[in-house]
């Protein structure tokens, strides 16, 4: 008989560390999804899956059931994620020189009319990445739950620690950042 | 160029990316294992921390003592001294020959 949630957490608190494998095996792929938003190359989204089922273990002690498991993971993925985009601001100051071809390319077609370039094009996917990969760990974390995961403010105020109030401006600060990148972007193509 | 629509539709593009739900093969065996090598390694760290205790509590129980030793050993060198200036500030003019009787 397959145990329950709740039976497999009391499990590992007792001790019995392989009850925890099950519940690695049901969330890690919503673990590994949220991972991909923040961080592009394979080894470093294992980096932070791994991480997160290990401050798993060692914090389950601090689980409340009254909230759901999957909500707490979620909680602790994120802050994780958010860690790992402090760790890594190196390449934020980079220019965009480097932008490929296509991604001009998809750039020229939005100028020329907007509705022509295309959302699901994957020069815009490499553009969008890029310039996400520019935002500070706040305002990205920021965009990504506020305008691309489409959280509430209240949502991620529980998600963050942060407060309601403070989400508000972080998000005010955030797409003014975003802005400011997009400027930046255009006028060293344009100008 | 409308910056505003620029983001708009960048945004709009990051919503049409589903994030890959992919976990790499067998990776839930690989954090079992993991947590039971860390559980190996805390039974070390739970003994040397252990150790690194005792020592410490050890050293200063020694400290302890040795202070304690070298002021009774100082006071009690003291009341000897004391006792024995005394005694032979006392019986001083006893000690003393008498020459007085010598021829």
């Amino acid at each position: 008989m397959e145990r329950t949630e709740a039976e497999l957490i009391a499990a590992v608190l007792k001790g019995d560390n392989a009850s925890f494998e099950p519940l690695v095996q049901k969330y890690s792929p919503r673990v590994f999804a949220t991972a991909r938003r923040y961080a592009r190359r394979d080894s470093e989204v294992e980096d932070i899956a791994q991480e997160v089922w290990l401050k798993a273990f060692d914090k389950l002690k601090s689980f409340r059931s009254e909230a759901p498991f999957e909500h707490w993971l979620m909680r602790m993925t994120v802050r994780v994620c958010y860690d790992f985009l402090r760790g890594h601001q190196r390449n934020r100051e980079a220019s965009f020189s480097e932008i490929s071809e296509p991604e001009e390319d998809w750039l020229d077609r939005f100028v020329a009319d907007s509705s022509s370039a295309a959302e699901d094009a994957d020069a815009a996917k490499l553009l969008i990445g890029r310039v996400l990969d520019k935002l500070s760990p706040q305002a990205r974390l920021v965009i990504t739950m506020l305008e691309i995961e489409d959280r509430s403010v209240k949502e991620i105020a529980k998600i963050t620690g942060w407060s309601v109030a403070l989400v508000k401006v972080r998000a005010f600060r955030a797409r003014g950042e975003m802005r400011k990148i997009l400027a930046r972007m255009t006028q060293e193509k344009y100008l | 160029m409308n910056l505003a629509e620029l983001h708009n539709k960048l945004i709009a593009v990051a919503r049409l990316q589903k994030p890959d739900e992919r976990v790499p093969y067998a990776f839930e065996k690989r954090i079992t294992a993991l947590i039971a090598a860390r559980a190996v390694v805390d039974r070390w760290a739970i003994w040397s921390s252990g150790l690194w205790r005792a020592a410490v509590s050890c050293t200063a129980l020694t400290m302890v003592l040795g202070g304690a030793l070298v002021y009774l050993t100082a006071t009690a060198n003291n009341g000897k001294d004391l006792s024995q200036d005394f005694e032979n500030t006392l019986l001083a003019s006893a000690d003393q020959p008498d020459n007085s009787s010598m021829p």
